[in-house]
């Protein structure tokens, strides 16, 4: 069995899209493509779990991905705790279709017998221990998040450091949107450590819009154009087979 | 954290509330909530056969699954191992038709590490930390480390007095990712190491542990952690005279857990000999300690030769 590859975006934003595509409709499109989009919305201080934030289920639902809304001091717990029950998540939805293959239409891993799930259990769990992984983090810089950046450098700088006390691969890029001319800004190029984030990371928002749909759809190109066949070259052929066991 | 708002059924489970397995056909009648986590909730129940279990369910079927897996691993290490005994394992079917897997382990009767230690005196530190320490070192030995070692996964127990765990869901084989931690106990936190599995990740816990004893309230990090963390350890008063030990586990300064655990044995016959702990009113059970302590280390000399 050869391990493979696990691509996820992580979108963390704090309200609803208001200009472009439909968010829900590209995040089906990524899934498609074989990228899960997994979903962090940032509550302010105070707020119950506020309507702008209906649409962070709906993403992540179409995306294939997890989702959870959280309040800032919980942030960098719940980063790494998505990240991780994405994966775990992923993987199950691979070996569930392996044994789909093997056992029927209707089996899946809740349905075996509680021994046989256990086993499959544990090829899932030595997977997320030993996939190579590819994370896409997007944040959302628009102005109502102002307050809350600080807190989501330092989840992020957290993630790196649980993501990489496993023994797969790890490869994280990060962008904000609005992007000053393009949808999209580039934070940090693909690369194994965020040592470096703590620098390079924005203090400052952009402006009131939130194109998330057109954040999304941009996002999914940098895993398949230049920015990352460049970095991964000697990975390329791997990329096309995902997942070969 | 807001989790998905529907309130799942299997996290409130009213007292007389009836469960019968789905493979073992067995029927479990829930008596009271012992509590809830990150992953399920437990219940004090009484099997078929009258005996008292503690019953985990939950709704993550990933998560206490792999759990199981570990129980199921640590039930074929030899001797006193950490975390309480696996009996049962199945599923429940709501009336959607909705599984929700479950097991039963044994009932650990006893009450918070930090309740316990306010009543009986802090004293009782220097003997139930060498007893976790020694079973520590058992799980270490055969490749694994606890994890999320933390308050609310120990409970202290009467007869006899130990310091047990119960939530083995952050059992990692040594040299993997932990795979479950709570920030406060985590030395990742606070830029005191790696989120890699060593012994020493455990140790650090348990120092942490005695930090959470001294401040109820716990505290965050500030901009520099490590240092912030020493002096948190130096103004409490309470753990003064194992001030020394903890600031090695929070170095990272032990390689295993018998290091500590020596230390600890010198430190409390020390204490012992000046018949210290001035400041202390209340009453000191020191021959409920001394008989505890003699049993530890016939205990340990059994462990060690056989
Ligand atoms: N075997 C047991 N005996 C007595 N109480 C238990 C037992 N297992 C769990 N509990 C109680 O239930 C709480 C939650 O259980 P735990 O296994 O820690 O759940 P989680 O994995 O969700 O954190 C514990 O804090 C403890 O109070
Ligand atoms: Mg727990």
């Amino acid at each position: 069995m050869r391990t493979g590859k696990l691509k996820q975006i992580l979108l963390i934003t704090d309200g609803c899209s208001n200009k472009g595509e439909d968010p829900t409709l590209i995040a089906n499109m990524i899934r498609e493509a074989g990228i899960t989009v997994n979903v962090i919305g940032v509550l302010d201080q105070g707020d119950t779990d506020s309507d702008s934030l209906v649409e962070v289920e709906d993403i992540a639902s179409s995306g294939g991905g997890v989702s959870q809304i959280v309040y800032p001091q919980v942030l960098t717990q719940t980063v790494q705790a998505v990240t991780k029950q994405a994966m775990t998540q992923t993987l199950q939805g691979v070996v569930n279709q392996e044994l789909r293959q093997i056992l029927g239409d209707n089996q899946s891993i809740e349905a075996l017998p509680p021994d046989q799930r256990g086993e499959v259990m544990e090829v899932v769990d030595e997977l997320t221990e030993t996939c190579d992984m590819q994370l896409l983090v997007l944040v959302d810089t628009s102005a109502s998040m102002q307050k809350k950046l600080n807190t989501v450098k330092e989840a992020l700088i957290d993630l790196s450091i649980s993501m990489n006390a496993r023994t797969g691969d790890n490869k994280f890029a990060i962008y904000s949107f609005p992007g000053r001319k393009k949808a999209l800004d580039k934070i940090l190029e693909w690369s194994s450590d965020l040592d470096k984030l703590s620098s390079v990371f924005p203090k400052l928002t952009s402006g009131g819009i939130t194109p998330t749909g057109p954040a999304l759809k941009e996002a999914l190109h940098q895993f398949s154009e230049g920015g990352l066949l460049r970095s991964l070259r000697k990975d390329a052929e791997s990329e096309q087979a995902d997942f070969g066991f | 954290m807001l989790n998905q708002s529907k309130p799942i059924s299997v996290f409130n489970f009213k007292p007389g509330t009836c469960l019968r397995g789905k493979w073992h056909q067995r029927t479990y009648y829930i008596k009271e909530k012992l509590g809830t986590g990150a992953v399920g909730a437990v219940y004090l129940a009484k099997q078929d056969n009258d005996q008292w279990v503690a019953l985990k369910i939950s709704d993550k079927a990933a998560s206490i699954t792999s759990e199981i897996n570990v129980l199921k691993k640590l039930a074929k290490v030899q001797g006193e191992s950490p975390g309480p005994s696996l009996y049962e394992i199945d599923d429940w079917i709501d009336r959607r038709g909705e599984c929700y897997p479950f097991y039963t382990m044994e009932y650990v009767q006893g009450e918070s590490l930090d309740k316990f230690l306010n009543k009986r005196g802090r004293q009782w530190l220097g003997v139930l930390f060498p007893q976790l320490l020694e079973e520590l070192e058992q799980l270490h030995r055969v490749g694994f480390i606890l994890g999320d070692l933390k308050i609310e996964n120990v409970i202290v127990t009467h007869r006899p007095i130990r310091l047990r765990f119960i939530d083995v869901g952050g059992v990692t084989l040594i040299g993997r990712s932990v795979k479950e931690y709570t920030e406060f106990y985590d030395r990742g936190y606070w830029h005191c190491g790696n989120r890699t599995a060593d012994p020493a990740y455990d140790l650090f816990a348990l120092a942490m542990m005695a930090l959470r004893c001294a401040y109820p309230n716990q505290f965050r990090r500030t901009k520099e952690p490590k240092k912030y963390l020493i002096t948190k350890l130096k103004q409490a008063s309470i753990l003064k005279p194992y001030d020394p030990i903890f600031h090695k586990a929070l170095l990272g300064q032990y390689q295993n857990s018998q290091e500590m655990q020596q230390d600890f044995k010198k430190r409390t016959r020390h204490l012992t000999r000046k018949s210290a702990v001035p400041q202390d009113k209340q009453e000191i059970d020191w021959l409920e300690i001394v008989i505890c302590i003699s049993i530890s280390v016939v205990l340990f000399f059994l462990a060690t030769f056989y």
